[in-house]
């Protein structure tokens, strides 16, 4: 993938809204990639979380693109191993948070199959809902 | 001993069993569990974003009403606890924020009620070796795989309940009710959470990893204390070559054990209308 990097991507409104709405200090991170080690969805992410950080350390908006920050479940299996003290389920929310508040949606209402709907426990729909709809 | 509960909305819906059994093992410990008057859901996610305090609205009502009830509020869902307990720390440490919320609810949350398990009156107040006396019908050679999830345990530093990578809670409960704990590598990973509203192939993937290494482990039940992993853990199960020949491994709240080896009668259990019908095995050790 080419990237173009600058000084002022790198401190770009991007990145300051992803630590504000964080709290988290995305330099902090200094890429041992434990998180991506331990994540258990891992597997079914088109990119690691460590590269997520990454990209959102270097202000390329294009993470926004990226499955990952939809297939993290927020388990907080990172939170306890990370060196660094960085809460990455934070900062997967907060790249959530800036596609949800410019419109995005990541549950179809109308295609939610009926027989799925019917077994989900509450908390699941409540929580779900909550989490992937603005 | 009267305790404050908050039973939650999956506990008052599909999760009755757990609801049940907990009320009736509770009692016959010699606690009673008083349902808070007039709670509402907690609204089963804790946000994430420093700017959504919108999301700690309705759990900080869920608190307000404890706190009018008493020193502390017992949880049974894991998730409800989750939200609660880091709710709670989260308006204990900002009093800006609780401030903010109080205003907007017309109710002065004071901050001050504890949020507690039901796993931790048990470990904490009434101890494992007095729950191993009140034991009359001991689980004896049942092997049963303890299954933690994630958020029962984590973030350490809010929830504070156990180690969150190598937690022996319910290790020691089950080994307190005479049942063998079987260790497993996926004790403490995650089945998929929410993901099963949006990806459900992505948590059936996760969740059929667990069993099959708690089944790898020579696991004859799971043993959960959230309804999300329950489901998880059991709904998948059907469509694998083991629930095809009805060789699905239970997976029951920790309550329900509980039930068995307290002898209480079949109906305390709360086992019926699960997925994979845990009854045939606990019969066995009912009958003693």
């Amino acid at each position: 993938m080419r990237a173009v990097l600058s000084l002022s991507k790198l401190r770009s409104q991007f990145v300051r809204d992803v630590e504000e709405i964080s709290g988290e200090d995305l330099l902090a991170c200094n890429q041992c990639g434990k998180c991506s080690a331990g994540c258990p969805v891992a597997a079914a992410m088109d990119m690691l979380p460590s590269q997520v950080i990454r990209m959102a350390q270097l202000g390329m908006t294009e993470v926004l693109q990226s499955r990952t920050i939809w297939i993290c479940a927020s388990c907080l299996t990172c939170v306890a191993r990370c060196p660094k003290g960085v809460d990455l389920p934070r900062l997967m929310e907060a790249l959530r948070e800036i596609s949800l508040r410019a419109g995005a949606s990541e549950i179809d209402l109308d295609r939610l199959p009926p027989d799925l709907v019917r077994e989900l426990p509450q908390l699941a729909i409540v929580g779900g809902f909550r989490k992937y709809i603005k | 001993m009267k305790v404050s509960y908050y039973p939650g909305c999956t506990l008052s819906t599909k999760a009755k069993g757990y609801d049940r059994s907990g009320r009736a093992v509770a009692a016959a410990l010699g606690m009673e569990l008083m349902e808070l008057p007039d709670w509402q859901c907690c609204g089963a996610t804790f946000p994430l974003a420093t700017d959504n305090s919108m999301a700690l609205i309705a759990p900080t009502r869920v608190l307000y009403q404890a706190e009018q009830a008493g020193e502390q509020v017992a949880a049974l869902c894991a998730i409800c606890y989750h939200v609660l307990k880091r709710t709670q720390t989260a308006l204990e440490r900002d009093p800006v924020m609780r401030d903010r919320i109080n205003w907007f609810t017309e109710q002065e949350y004071g901050g001050r009620v504890r949020v507690v398990h039901l796993l931790e009156l048990l470990r904490d107040g009434l101890g494992w070796e007095e729950l191993s006396r009140r034991v009359v019908r001991p689980l004896t050679g049942l092997r049963a795989a303890p299954y933690y999830g994630c958020l029962l345990l984590r973030p350490y530093d809010e929830i504070g309940l156990d180690n969150p990578e190598a937690p022996t809670i319910l290790h020691d409960l089950i080994r307190a009710l005479g049942a063998e704990p079987v260790d497993f590598p996926y004790s403490t990973e995650c089945c998929g959470s929410y993901l099963t509203v949006k990806d459900p192939t992505v948590s059936e993937t996760l969740s059929r990893d667990i069993v099959a290494s708690a089944r790898a482990a020579g696991a004859q039940v799971l043993v959960t204390a959230c309804p999300l992993c329950q489901f998880n853990l059991d709904w998948p199960q059907r469509e694998t070559e083991f629930g095809r020949t009805g060789d699905e491994i239970p997976v029951v709240y920790f309550t329900q054990l509980m039930a068995v080896a307290l002898g209480l009668p079949e109906e305390d259990w709360g086992a019926e209308g699960m997925y994979t019908d845990p009854r045939p095995l606990m019969r066995k050790w009912a009958a003693g």
